[in-house]
């Protein structure tokens, strides 16, 4: 089951396309990562998705029904740049934010106590947003987000802008939101991120999706068929079926080498091959990492 | 619904908390009240005698300078050089030399002074020998003064204007008064509060809540509200001033009367006198009480629930208008700073409508009058200055409908610039910019 199902989306802009015929599906409770190079047209599918503004072509179903206004109270967005009230206190503005989306005052109280209370930030309540630091705000701009429990949370950039101790903590929110069911969006080029947390992702690229499916499938995808070794030894001519890549030396006459396995080999007949000649250190597949991956897509696709 | 009303909730409450909305709210009918009370402390209490001297050569004036509670009188008899160089040592405000001759040459009537002399004292001088002079000139063409009283005949013309509801006395000064000051408060409040909404738009947008608004709120929606917001503020602001006014004014007045009556009758005279030196084709009715009770009464003859109303909806309707377009440039840049060069064509009408209004009260119902008042842009100022003159009810009727139609223009064009421009960043906007984003779909 999908939460988001995007049809043949394009939009445009008075001169240029920001998406076109892009369509992509959101597995129900997944942690999705949407990425894409700067100016690719991740926003501009985001704000379709927050009804922020409409697809020119294509549509979008949430949860299997046509987006429309009632879904905006499922939804919980954490945009890039991030922007409270300045002068409005923080107690305040949460709740004013929460009944926005639909949540009625004692309801928002009675969430923000449990937030406040686990993000021990009690004191801050009626502090002026003005006058916490930049961290601080985002900790309420997340709460915020994530405070009327929404199915979808779309989160851009969630990490910019923490020290790695808030960074951890939202992350831990994060994968907890997933347990507790909600589907996340990420939009991000922290391609770390996505290694750790993500299950599923898209990649746009100049308007047009080149790339989506689960993360460990498209690994599947652009593995090479090569292999590592570090050894010590002379590694002589293994055979047609093994092609030496390059050989590096490492520290106490240890040397790395990567080997392309021919088709149809199997990783076993190259172990069994190097087990004679050399004193195998580590051994292991060359398993291409989501920049890896990005910068191929990204760089595969002829300039328009 | 639900979200613009939380919309207007939070832009209402955000702004009447503020302390300085408290300190406008009580200081505006304060300074209102107390800049006329001290007016008239500092008119009652400046009986601060004058002494003048008077050399009168021609000895006719002698019995006609009397004594008041501002000026006393004391005669010399030496010559007008002997009187000059006494006048420097001595303590006298002034000194009045009637020459011999004065009747066949009243111009060779001179005033010292070691400061200018006060227009009034002057006048007052001028008065009595004027009238003494003609006494005697009528009286040598053997005019007495029982005939002269006789031919007296006090004119005073009363203003009533004809209408459907019958003949009503009106009253023209008080008109003009009503008018202006309704005038200059939809004035005020047009750029007070039209400025409020585009400083907030601005704030979401350069603070970049507007994003994760917009993610609830339709946009359309948020500048409604926000709009209305701030209209409620100003509703709020006005009706605190008329009761905190009116209270104040009635307590000052208790005062100032308490005061008058104590003090009199010396005052009372005073206050005629002041009265007689008005020009009186203003006021209705020949018998001249008190001027506070004539003020009171002048008042009393205009509509004051009709003037109220209008206010009320024109202060609502010129505000809706011009807030939309405020809205709109604020949503067009990026920082306070940017919005001047949008603000002109806005300000524009607004501070001709003040203009033209000079000329209105002159003459309410011309044609630049009407058609000032029916166009929406000016018609909020124009046509408050001409409601407590009698407008025809067609004619408020039209320009109310067409201020409607007016600030729902404003209003579709405002929302077509906002939604575009609120999530637009970092771009110098051209006039251009702005109207291809009216036809945006």
């Amino acid at each position: 089951m999908n939460i988001i199902e995007v049809r043949n989306v394009t939009k445009e802009y008075a001169n240029h396309v920001a998406l076109d015929d892009v369509s992509i599906s959101i597995p129900k409770g997944s942690i999705f990562g949407l990425l894409g190079p700067n100016g690719a047209g991740k926003t501009s599918l985001i704000r379709i998705i927050n009804q922020i503004t409409g697809p020119d072509k294509g549509e979008i179903l949430f949860d299997g029904e046509h987006l429309n206004s009632s879904h905006i109270s499922r939804i919980g967005y954490l945009p890039e740049e991030r922007g409270l009230y300045k002068k409005m206190k923080v107690g305040e503005q949460l709740l004013y934010l929460a009944q926005l989306k639909g949540l009625s005052q004692k309801q928002a109280m009675e969430k923000l106590k449990t937030w406040f209370i686990k993000f021990d930030i009690k004191t801050w309540w009626d502090k002026s947003v003005a006058d916490l630091s930049k961290g601080m705000q985002q900790k309420v701009q997340f709460v915020s987000t994530v405070l009327h429990e929404p199915d979808l949370i779309i989160l851009d950039e969630p990490f910019s802008g923490f020290d790695p101790i808030n960074a951890n903590l939202i992350r831990d929110e994060i994968l907890e939101l997933k347990q507790k069911g909600s589907t996340i969006i990420f939009s991000t080029h922290r391609m770390e991120t996505v290694e750790e947390l993500c299950d599923n992702i898209a990649l746009i690229h100049k308007s047009k999706k080149v790339l989506d499916g689960p993360k460990n499938l498209i690994k599947e995808q652009f593995k090479t068929n090569t292999y590592f070794v570090e050894y010590k030894g002379e590694l002589d001519l293994l055979g047609s079926d093994f092609n030496v890549l390059d050989q590096k030396e490492l520290e106490n006459g240890y040397r790395r080498t990567n080997i392309h396995l021919g088709e149809n080999v199997s990783p076993n007949a190259l172990l069994m091959n190097l087990l004679p000649r050399v004193e195998v250190r580590a051994f292991g597949e060359n398993i291409p990492s989501m920049s890896d991956i990005f910068m191929r897509s990204v760089n595969e696709v002829p300039e328009a | 619904m639900r979200n613009i009303f939380l919309v207007i909730k939070r832009e209402y409450l955000v702004r009447v908390k503020k302390r300085s909305f408290l300190v406008m709210t009580l200081l505006g009918p304060l300074l209102f009240v107390g800049f006329y009370a001290t007016v008239i402390w500092v008119a009652l209490g400046s009986v601060d005698a004058k002494t003048v001297q008077v050399l009168d050569e021609s000895g006719l004036f002698r019995k006609e300078f009397k004594d008041s509670e501002t000026l006393k009188f004391r005669f010399l008899d030496s010559t007008i050089d002997k009187a000059k160089a006494d006048f420097k040592n001595g303590d006298a405000n002034a000194l009045v030399f009637i020459p011999k001759n004065v009747i066949k040459e009243p111009k060779s009537v001179r005033i010292y002074a070691a400061k200018n002399v006060s227009m009034d004292l002057k006048s007052d001088i001028e008065k009595v020998i004027e009238k003494q002079i003609e006494d005697i000139k009528l009286s040598e063409a053997g005019i007495t003064h029982k005939i002269l009283e006789d031919s007296r005949v006090n004119v005073n013309s009363e203003t009533i204007s004809l209408s459907e509801e019958g003949e009503k006395t009106s009253s023209s000064g008080a008109a003009t008064v009503i008018g202006g000051i309704c005038a200059f408060l939809i004035y005020m409040s047009v750029f007070i509060y039209g400025t409020q909404v585009m400083r907030g738009i601005t704030e979401e947008k350069t603070s970049r809540i507007v994003e994760v608004i917009i993610s609830s709120v339709k946009p359309f929606d948020l500048m409604l509200g926000k709009i209305i917001g701030v209209a409620l503020v100003g509703l709020t602001q006005f009706i605190l001033w008329i009761t905190l006014t009116a209270g104040l004014t009635s307590a000052t007045s208790a005062v100032v009367s308490a005061r008058m009556a104590k003090e009199s009758p010396e005052i009372q005279q005073e206050m005629d006198k002041i009265q007689k030196g008005m020009p009186r084709q203003q006021m209705p009715g020949g018998n001249v009480e008190n001027p506070v009770s004539e003020v009171l009464g002048a008042i009393n003859s205009l509509n004051i629930p009709l003037i109220l109303g209008c206010f009320l909806f024109y202060y609502l309707g010129g505000y809706l208008l011009y807030s939309a377009l405020f809205g709109a440039v604020g949503a067009a840049v990026d920082n306070d700073a940017d919005t001047q060069q949008f603000m002109l064509p806005i300000t524009l009408p607004i501070i001709f409508s003040f203009v033209f209004a000079q000329f209105v009260l002159r003459d309410p119902d011309g044609t630049l009058a009407f058609w000032t008042s029916m166009i929406p842009f000016t018609s909020p100022i124009i046509m408050m200055v001409r409601i407590p003159f009698g407008v025809p009810a067609w004619e408020i009727a039209l320009s109310m409908v067409l201020l409607v139609i007016g600030f729902m223009g404003t209003t579709w064009l405002a929302a077509r610039i906002y939604r575009v421009g609120i999530l637009m960043y970092g771009k110098k906007v051209s006039y251009k910019e702005l109207a291809k984003w009216i036809f945006y779909k």
